[in-house]
């Protein structure tokens, strides 16, 4: 390389300061969650806790129900995954291979979904929810959040199946096997790369949406993280140690998945711009 | 092979059930969203036809108009905000520079925290008595503020972690963009003797338009459409000061129980980001680029 006008040790105190205030913020965070009230009011709120006191995790977790929250988010987490990564395979692979009059229409029909701000669809989807009786339970933000993960989901598998060799299903179709088996057994073990990353994206929207989850939900029993957290809010304010140990409980999972799979992390979250 | 792959029967199989729930909770709501906008109605009583009432009204509501102009506040601060330290980092990290994939991954880590989160922890932050920021500034002697308390701090104040998490997004996607120019390019270019900066302004940024344009487009819209931080920070107090459109649209429909007008309000979100979309689509017009 040419020589470099900037200073290369000048760079990385940029870059370093710069992560820094990235991170610090998780820093304060993780500090706090194992800090006593005594400690934050007596003038200690930014360094290292004096004593780790982790029984605020054990409060959060069950005196103030975190891990009940916890338990749903997962669970609505995993359902919305699932439902919506099948449905969204589905609907690709006919958008993407089959020879349907109306698939342009189909196409723009969920394209048009990227575009959709969920405010626009808050108020009647609120009311449809309450004449159905179904408010405050766990539908009530699952079908909301499958039908909004799925054009997201479904521009990206169109791409993916694009890319994959038609000889497969030829010689499949050639020896009698049915559009279904060929679907299940050959097309959908050949996407896998492409339902992680698509899986990665939709655990994330989800697991954090906050606007339908403190609408729809109300009960402790289906509280997610998100709601359980705003109602925990007027409890524990000034329990900051409780209240950081609840904060941490809803940011590990993110964490660990990230760390585990940044790459796909990065790459959906890129190409969910990219395509939007 | 046709015969199979132009089977109506399987085709409906495949889409129908995705198509269902997607009309249901996303077509039709939006076109009832419309309906109501043309309705008073507090969601128990009569519905009054008023026609376009609501909207007029809104262009003489105060809150309303300052809660655009913060919005629109907001788009501009996160273009200079977040699109020009997002490109500076995205430029430093693509040129092979010592430890560039933990610097991706950190800035990255932001995004992925959840909004409640963020706003808790910045709750916890702005504290006016026992917040890290005024504890921070108490080591220089400076007197601390109570920063989403007055309403001369508090759009700053509220809009500073929005721009925060988003700055690593950014630079993911002109990283990207980046790394998809060609390298022979670069080395051309150093074969003429270009240095660094030359580069960065004549051939990077130039090659990358059309994923800057994604970056600006994302910026702008997210500004337009922006919640729940602002919901968990303030609820866009006080006395509006802080207000921005979808806030003022889910206490006028869940506070104040008017439904037509919070609807005229969620009309106009969706109208102002579709605007936006297609300005930014006309006045940044990119050529695709094929090496």
């Amino acid at each position: 390389m040419k020589k470099i006008h900037i200073p290369d040790i000048l760079l990385q105190v940029v870059l370093i300061a710069f992560a820094v205030i990235q991170l610090y913020p998780l820093v304060f965070l993780f500090f706090f969650s194992l800090k006593d009230n005594n400690e934050i009011y007596g003038g200690n709120v930014m360094g290292l806790p004096r004593q780790f006191k982790w029984s605020n995790y054990e409060n959060a977790l069950f005196n103030a129900n975190v891990g009940n929250y916890l338990l749903n988010s997962i669970f609505v987490t995993l359902v919305v995954i699932l439902i919506s990564g099948v449905l969204a395979c589905m609907v690709s692979y006919a958008i993407a291979r089959m020879t349907v009059k109306i698939n342009g229409f189909v196409k723009t029909f969920f394209s048009l979904g990227l575009m959709i701000p969920l405010h626009a669809v808050l108020l009647p989807v609120f009311i449809m929810l309450k004449n159905l009786k179904m408010l405050d339970t766990y539908q009530a933000i699952i079908i909301p959040y499958i039908a909004f993960a799925l054009p997201m989901a479904i521009f990206f598998m169109i791409g993916f199946f694009q890319t994959l060799p038609r000889e497969l299903e030829e010689s499949a179709f050639l020896d009698g096997c049915s559009i279904y088996r060929t679907f299940f057994y050959i097309m959908l073990p050949l996407v896998k790369p492409a339902l992680a990353t698509i899986s990665v994206f939709t655990f994330l929207s989800t697991w954090n949406e906050m606007m339908f989850a403190i609408t729809f939900i109300n009960s402790e029993k289906y509280r997610t993280l998100t709601v359980g957290i705003m109602q925990m809010v007027g409890k524990y304010t000034t329990d900051w140690g409780t209240m950081g140990a609840g904060l941490m409980v809803a940011t590990v999972p993110t964490i660990v998945i990230y760390l585990l799979f940044s790459k796909q992390v990065q790459s959906g979250m890129v190409s969910g711009a990219v395509k939007g | 092979m046709d015969k199979i792959l132009g089977n109506k029967k399987a085709y409906f199989i495949f889409v129908f059930p995705a198509f269902v729930v997607y009309f249901i909770m996303a077509f039709i709501p939006i076109i009832i969203s419309g309906y109501y906008s043309t309705l008073e109605w507090n969601g128990i009583g009569e519905k009054v036809f008023v026609g376009i009432d609501n909207f007029i009204a809104l262009t003489k509501n105060n809150a309303f108009m300052s809660s655009v102009k913060n919005s629109l506040i907001l788009a501009v601060a996160s273009i200079v905000g977040q699109l020009i330290p997002a490109m500076f980092f995205a430029i430093v990290l693509s040129r092979n520079i010592k430890g560039e994939g933990i610097y991706r991954t950190v800035y990255f880590i932001p995004v992925l925290l959840s909004t409640v989160v963020i706003g808790q922890l910045f709750l916890k932050i702005y504290n006016a008595d026992y917040g890290a920021l005024n504890a921070f500034f108490g080591l220089f002697g400076i007197k601390g503020q109570d920063w989403l308390g007055n309403t001369k701090l508090v759009l700053g104040a509220a809009f500073f972690p929005i721009i925060w998490q988003y700055i690593g997004y950014h630079m993911l996607i002109l990283y990207t963009g980046i790394k998809g120019v060609p390298a022979e390019i670069y080395e051309a270019a150093q074969i003429d003797g270009a240095n660094e900066r030359q580069m960065a302004f004549r051939i990077t940024i130039p090659l990358i338009k059309s994923t800057m344009k994604v970056s600006l487009t994302f910026a702008v819209i997210g500004s337009l459409k922006l919640f729940d931080l602002i919901w968990v920070l303030t609820k866009g107090g006080p006395l509006h000061a802080s207000e921005v459109p979808s806030t003022l649209m889910y206490t006028t429909i869940f506070t104040r129980m008017e439904y037509g007008s919070g609807s005229a309000i969620a009309v106009f979100i969706v109208a102002e980001c579709l605007l936006f979309y297609f300005l930014i689509e006309k006045f940044f017009k990119v050529d695709n680029i094929t090496y």
